[in-house]
């Protein structure tokens, strides 16, 4: 039997993935937009529903970005919400490691489960910097690599409430010194889902050592099964099998009648999604200094990056540019060579589109992702609220059915179950 | 001038069947609105997602879950119950608590709670956060101008530039401004100690009896909204007065203390919905005290003003080109 392929439903966040310009755009905050996306995946009898978070707005030069969407709802609260109006999704949040206590949070993941029958799960988040500390009390009170010894101790503490089944508890490690009675009995799930979205060496360690899925963002085919060999050969060491931990990349795709048509549609969403504008801040991005000098329909800068990583242009948003001379190079050897802009240069090299073409060509291409082990599923990341899944669940579902690789029922009751992680 | 009607619930299921069946009887009948209790290490759910699990399945009733002050991160919550009025559209509210048990700060911990005045003086301070956050985004701050390529426009969203002695916040929020604008704020008020403390809309207030009411009624500021809760059908002593009767001796007394206090309403704690709108209900309308509201926000229903935005330009602030 062929491995069977999981699908989830990101809903539209805020970055310029999301085209806020088109006249199809609905709400970013009405609950209608989040009913529709999560009723849409639930007829495509997607697992999941999955929602990002950012704890403060982003900013860059120092001021609120403005040019994507901004402003989303609290992930549990919405979350607990869609509980009602779906019977089967799975309903997957960020949260914080950092910036949530690990009784309220677990208490919080818990009530989810138990208020959904059995469809929680969390994706598990450290945090970018003492940015979002200002909100909080405590500040930013941890470096990089104390956010990930924390976010370990958190699951470890999290999955002790829960097994506490509602009883008394007393945890003491090196973050956490907490004791009571949790209150909340064991829910249907016994844990929640965990997902992890870290990229670095400990965010990989944490994943093999503790969560259930990864939210990655390796999406070229070479890259991707590469990154899902490192992660899944750090399992043996913690007594864990392959198939324990399901690794699902956010990808982005465009139908179209014919291939040409979609590649066509692509490039029009590309230039929706890339304004110029957004050209520039998106190259701010990588050499991390200010360019609102410059044109966008101009030449590549021939200044070098900044090297800061502790002082960013961009707070708010995990780093994405390990090695910014070698990229920069790259950018600027492509743009010479095609004569490119700035503005086609980054229409080009960021976020295009991952699967392109008719139903079938991306039927086949998401099939050969997970039958030759790049990934286990996909998070779909759509540029429209909340329709941009319409097509993909009357096109392409039908399609990887009949291959025998995605369901025709859901067969579990509980998120678990239809993870094949029971 | 009719009476206004809210339920206290206090129950500790995980169904979500129970929560639908008690909250849409409450919807039904159109009470004003149903508080859910909570607070940490009981054994129960989580009152703000009971009562966002709920929000999509009801109409018309306000949704005013308990949440805790005192070890909370007063951004989440500000997030949360502005969620919590986006998903139900416009009926949310908060009943504000401190937490005064060690054994609840070791949960968290946070293992010195602080003396009563601190820990009301902290309340204060979080619900100053949370109103500051709820106002951060003007309600036209989201224009969508393609020729600029601007979602924002970000003068009409403000950092809230927070700092009090435990915690300070930046802002703005992460969540646009809630339909009310501001949520209903409430706090159970045994005393002045918390009604003049508290910048709350909403005051439950525990009198002895309906002259009790009055003298209370005659303390609180005339702008907030005050609701006397009642036990129905308790037989445990306890801070509120227990009413055990029929329903046609539930109307009298409610009808009285109304009469005699000017009380706004009647916040009756009760182990099951049905228990009052079965009888009591249907008596206080053949009365003609109490009629549904036709209004869609909380805020309307009680008779709450247009929250002004603290951060809006006023008309006449507004420099001329
Ligand atoms: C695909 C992906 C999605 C992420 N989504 C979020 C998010 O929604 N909210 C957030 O605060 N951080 C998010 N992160 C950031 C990570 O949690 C982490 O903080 C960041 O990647 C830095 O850790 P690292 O150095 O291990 O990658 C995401 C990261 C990745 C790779």
């Amino acid at each position: 039997m062929p491995k069977q392929i999981i699908l989830a439903a990101h809903f539209p966040g805020v970055n310029n993935t999301t085209v806020w310009s088109d006249p199809r755009a609905g709400s970013q905050i009405d609950f209608d937009s989040f009913e529709y996306l999560a009723r849409t995946a639930e007829r495509g009898l997607f697992d999941f529903f999955f929602l990002a978070e950012g704890l403060r707005l982003r900013e860059q030069r120092g001021l609120i970005h403005d040019l994507d969407v901004v402003g989303r709802p609290d992930t549990i609260t919405v979350l607990t919400a869609l509980a009602a109006v779906t019977e089967h999704l799975g309903l997957a949040g960020t949260l914080n490691a950092t910036y949530h206590e690990p009784y309220e949070l677990a208490r919080q993941l818990a009530t989810l489960d138990h208020l959904s029958g059995g469809r929680a799960a969390w994706n598990v988040v450290t945090s970018p910097g003492a940015f979002f500390g200002e909100n909080f009390r405590r500040g930013g009170f941890l470096d990089h690599a104390d956010r990930y010894v924390r976010a370990g101790e958190f699951i470890e503490t999290a999955r002790k409430l829960w097994d506490s089944d509602g009883g008394d508890f007393a945890i003491r490690n090196s973050q956490f010194d907490i004791e009571g009675r949790f209150g909340a009995p064991r829910s249907p799930q016994g844990h929640p889902i965990i997902l992890q979205a870290g990229d670095s060496d400990g965010g990989r360690e944490l994943a093999a050592k503790h969560s259930d899925a990864i939210f990655s963002r390796h999406h070229q085919i070479d890259d991707a099964r590469r990154f899902y060999r490192d992660v899944k050969d750090r399992l043996a060491k913690y007594g864990r099998t392959e198939d324990s931990l399901k690794i699902i990349p956010g990808v982005s795709y465009v139908l179209g009648d014919s291939d040409a048509d979609a590649q066509e549609k692509a490039h029009h969403i590309r230039r929706q999604q890339v304004s110029p504008q957004t050209a520039i801040l998106l190259l701010e991005q990588l050499w991390n200094t200010d360019l609102s000098g410059y044109d966008a329909e101009g030449p590549l800068p021939d200044i070098d990056p900044v090297l800061d990583e502790d002082d960013t242009i961009i707070k708010g948003r995990a780093g994405m540019y390990p090695d910014r001379l070698k990229t920069a190079a790259e950018w600027r050897a492509r743009a010479e060579a095609k004569n490119l802009s700035i503005r086609e240069l980054v229409i080009e090299v960021t976020g295009r589109q991952n699967f392109i073409g008719t139903a079938a060509r991306v039927a086949e291409q998401l099939d050969e992702y997970v039958q030759t082990d790049a990934c286990d599923g996909f998070i779909l990341v759509s540029h429209l609220t909340p329709a941009g899944l319409d097509d993909f669940v009357d096109q392409v579902v039908p399609l990887l059915q009949e291959r025998g690789v995605f369901r025709t029922a859901y067969s579990g009751t509980t998120l678990r179950e239809n993870l094949g992680l029971a | 001038m009719t009476v206004q009607l809210a339920v206290a619930l206090n129950g500790d299921s995980f169904d979500a069947g129970h929560w639908i069946r008690q909250v849409r009887l409450a919807d039904e009948a159109g009470l004003d609105f149903v508080t859910f209790e909570d607070r940490f290490g009981r054994h129960g759910p989580d009152a703000v997602q009971v009562a966002a699990r709920v929000a999509p399945l009801t109409r018309h009733v306000g949704l005013v879950p308990v949440a805790t002050t005192t070890h909370t991160e007063p951004f989440h919550l500000s997030t949360a119950l502005a969620t919590l009025d986006w998903v139900s559209r416009g009926r949310a509210g908060w009943q504000v608590r401190i937490s005064t048990d060690p054994a609840e700060a070791a949960l968290l911990g946070r293992r010195r709670p602080l003396p009563v005045e601190d820990l009301l003086a902290e309340a204060g301070d979080a619900i100053e956060v949370v109103r500051r956050l709820w106002d951060s985004w003007e309600d036209d701050a989201i224009i969508k101008d393609v020729a600029t390529g601007r979602y924002i426009d970000r003068d009409r969203l403000h950092y809230i530039d927070f700092a009090g002695a435990h915690f300070s916040v930046k802002g703005p929020s992460i969540v646009p401004r809630p339909p009310q604008g501001q949520p209903v704020v409430a706090a159970l008020a045994h005393g002045p100690q918390v009604w003049d403390a508290l910048d709350a809309d909403v005051f439950f207030v525990t009198p002895a009896d309906a002259d009790d009411a009055a003298r209370i009624v005659g303390r609180i500021v005339p702008e907030k909204k005050i609701f006397a809760d009642l036990t129905v059908g308790g037989h445990v002593p306890g801070d509120a007065a227990t009413f055990n009767g029929t329903p046609g001796q539930l109307a009298d007394l409610i009808q009285s203390w109304w009469t005699v206090s000017g009380v706004d309403g009647f916040r009756l704690r009760v182990g099951d919905v049905a228990d009052i709108t079965e009888g009591l209900v249907p008596e206080l309308r053949r009365r003609g005290l109490f009629q549904p509201s036709a209004h869609t926000t909380l805020r309307e229903r009680l008779g709450l003003p247009v929250a002004v935005n603290r951060y809006a330009a006023r008309p006449e602030e507004i420099p001329v080109a």
